[in-house]
């Protein structure tokens, strides 16, 4: 309705804002790939979030179910493509609750060092993929250029960089490397000479002390950061209640301030990896920690963000005690697990604690090399669920800071 | 709690037609419920403060047939659908399975899918596992607020984690197979 002033000038007093339906993605960068998310807005406010997934559906479960064990690893590197290697450990060990099987002490040491990494590297693009759902650039490139050295190091283990395979059912593939050239990158960034030859393990150390000090830049750069805190302090915030509900897991959970984490709180045939090994669990209020925006409330976007940025600094503890143990773990780095081993007639569900949750394999055995069933129940899944409930009435340029705060892959929720 | 404790509580408050068995034999202790009763057992152990099932961890189905004739018979189960639901205590750490054991088919119709309550209204979570469950292994979950599938298009035919499920030749003109 416009009214005529005096003046002549018109000023609309009241202007029409029609419920509209817009989608959202599925190729629009901050929807993470392949997720379309279909809003009811009311001018800027966004009344309902309804996330439509399946676009990448693969049928890794009904693959699972008609290959055997050792044969289904490489689909588990698919799933959550950012985290390869702890899916890989999460199958493995399902098959192992299975069939019975006992891994060598050096095997669960090298799983533990391999799997820490991992989770470094996933949380790094989680760090940086959220500053680029937020419009910042510069913390998208300094992470992925230190995801890069994992990746390096990881290649030197395996000979592959996102389909690694490496950890299998009754250990990994191979021992951790010896003498290896040192990575370009690590050599570049920092300043060796690119044809020193040390040890893989010294040059994970090498790699961990660095990135140590470069946390501090990333404090800066976005925990720190006015624009950052605006953005994402108080925003989506989810008591513990709503989490468990929605059965958010992993960093998603332990922002809301529930104390879990199934490294600590597992199954035993899991928690033996971590034993001995002296780690703390984050989960908000963040006690001890200093410098808390004062805008922040308890399960919002900056505390999700927040538990990742902490972990990385706890996986490093745990690496470090992991390679001083290396030298001294006895037995072998497998024990030999043949593919046609026929699997006992019964059934198991084993989570493990992956970078982005509580990621669950439920097998059933048949008494064929083959599982009857081989169900993968994704983390993320479970996160993105939440997506709806916690964007009601929030403005539509928060939408990607809260999707984006729960750190989805695609490729997991769809299998 | 172990599963032993948590299925003689349980057998005393909803009686042995409800909590039908106990399977202790396996690696992951089971409980099997009967069907109508799922709901209301959920809903008991996710609210008494002895068990405090707060989350749950994985729900999914399972068909148990075997088409090939010579593995058949081999096959160690008569054919039936089962729906499994994984529950966790994040405040007292423990666990429990829970099974509901269903026809592959409502009254031995082929094409009629088997019924079962809805836990949506226990655990938020339950809504997209029941999607996803509905979708892939064909159980329709009564109650259900929003029975839609979730990873295949809305038209798809069939439920492809039927072991007798057969893939289709083309969709929307589009050769699939």
């Amino acid at each position: 309705m416009a009214t005529q002033l005096e003046d002549q000038r018109i000023i609309e007093f009241d202007v029409r804002t029609d419920e509209m339906l817009i989608n959202m993605g599925p190729q629009h960068p901050s929807t993470h790939g392949v997720l379309r998310l279909l809003l009811r807005t009311d001018g800027e406010v966004v009344y309902e979030v309804t996330p439509h997934i399946g676009y990448l559906h693969r049928c890794a479960e009904k693959i699972g179910e008609n290959l055997a064990g050792a044969q289904w690893v490489p689909y588990t590197d698919r799933m959550d493509y950012l985290a390869g290697m702890n899916m890989n450990l999460g199958m493995s060990l399902a098959f192992e609750k299975l069939v019975g099987l006992e891994v060598p002490e050096k095997a669960m040491n090298v799983r533990l060092i391999i799997a820490e990494l991992g989770r470094i590297a996933s949380h790094l693009v989680g760090m940086g993929a959220y500053g680029l759902d937020l419009g910042s650039f510069s913390p998208f490139l300094y992470a992925f250029r230190e995801r890069e050295i994992v990746l390096d190091l990881f290649e030197e283990a395996c000979g592959a960089r996102l389909t690694y395979s490496y950890l299998t059912i009754g250990g990994a593939t191979h021992d951790l490397p010896g003498m290896i050239e040192i990575p370009p990158g690590l050599a570049s960034l920092t300043g060796r000479d690119p044809k020193m030859k040390l040890l893989w393990t010294d040059a994970v150390l090498m790699f961990i002390e660095w990135l140590e000090d470069r946390i501090k830049e990333y404090h800066i750069l976005l925990t720190r950061n006015a624009i950052f805190i605006n953005r994402t302090a108080g925003l989506g915030a989810m008591s513990a209640e709503m989490a468990t509900d929605y059965g958010c897991t992993g960093p998603v959970l332990r922002g809301s301030g529930v104390d879990y984490d199934l490294r600590r709180d597992g199954e035993e045939i899991y928690t033996r990896m971590y034993e001995g090994y002296d780690f703390n669990v984050i989960s908000a209020p963040f006690e001890g920690e200093s410098g808390i925006p004062r805008q922040v409330v308890l399960g919002d976007n900056w505390c999700r963000f927040f538990v990742r940025m902490l972990e990385i600094v706890e996986s490093i503890k745990l690496l470090r005690q992991g390679i001083e143990k290396y030298p001294h773990t006895e037995g072998e780095h497998r024990v030999p697990f043949k593919m046609n081993t026929k699997l006992p007639v019964d059934e198991v569900y084993l989570e493990t604690e992956c970078p982005r949750g509580q990621m669950g394999f439920y097998l059933v055995g048949d008494g064929q090399a083959e599982p009857l069933r081989a169900r993968a129940k994704s983390s993320c899944f479970c996160n993105l669920s939440v997506t709806g409930p916690l964007c009601e009435g929030v403005l539509l340029a928060d939408v990607p800071s809260i999707v984006g705060s729960l750190d989805i892959v695609m490729g997991e929720i769809d299998r | 709690m172990t599963p032993q404790e948590i299925f003689d509580a349980l057998t005393e408050k909803f009686g042995s037609d409800s909590i039908v068995a106990l399977n202790s034999e396996t690696i992951d202790p089971w409980i099997e419920v009967a069907a109508e009763s799922i709901a209301d057992v959920c809903s008991f152990l996710k609210t008494e403060d002895k068990y405090k099932f707060e989350m749950l961890a994985n729900l999914t189905g399972v068909d148990y047939l075997e088409t090939d004739p010579k593995l058949a018979k081999k096959f160690p189960y008569e054919p039936h659908l089962e729906v499994v639901y994984h529950l966790l205590s994040i405040s007292l750490k423990h666990r429990v399975t829970l099974k509901v054991v269903l026809p592959r088919w409502k009254d031995n119709e082929e094409g009629k899918l088997p019924e079962v309550p809805s836990v949506a209204g226990v655990w938020g979570i339950a809504d997209w596992h029941e999607r996803e469950a509905f979708d892939l292994v064909g159980i329709n979950f009564l109650g259900h607020p929003n029975p839609l599938r979730i990873l295949c298009p809305d038209d798809w035919e069939g439920h492809p984690l039927r072991k007798d499920y057969e893939f289709p030749l083309e969709y929307h003109g589009v050769r699939a197979k």
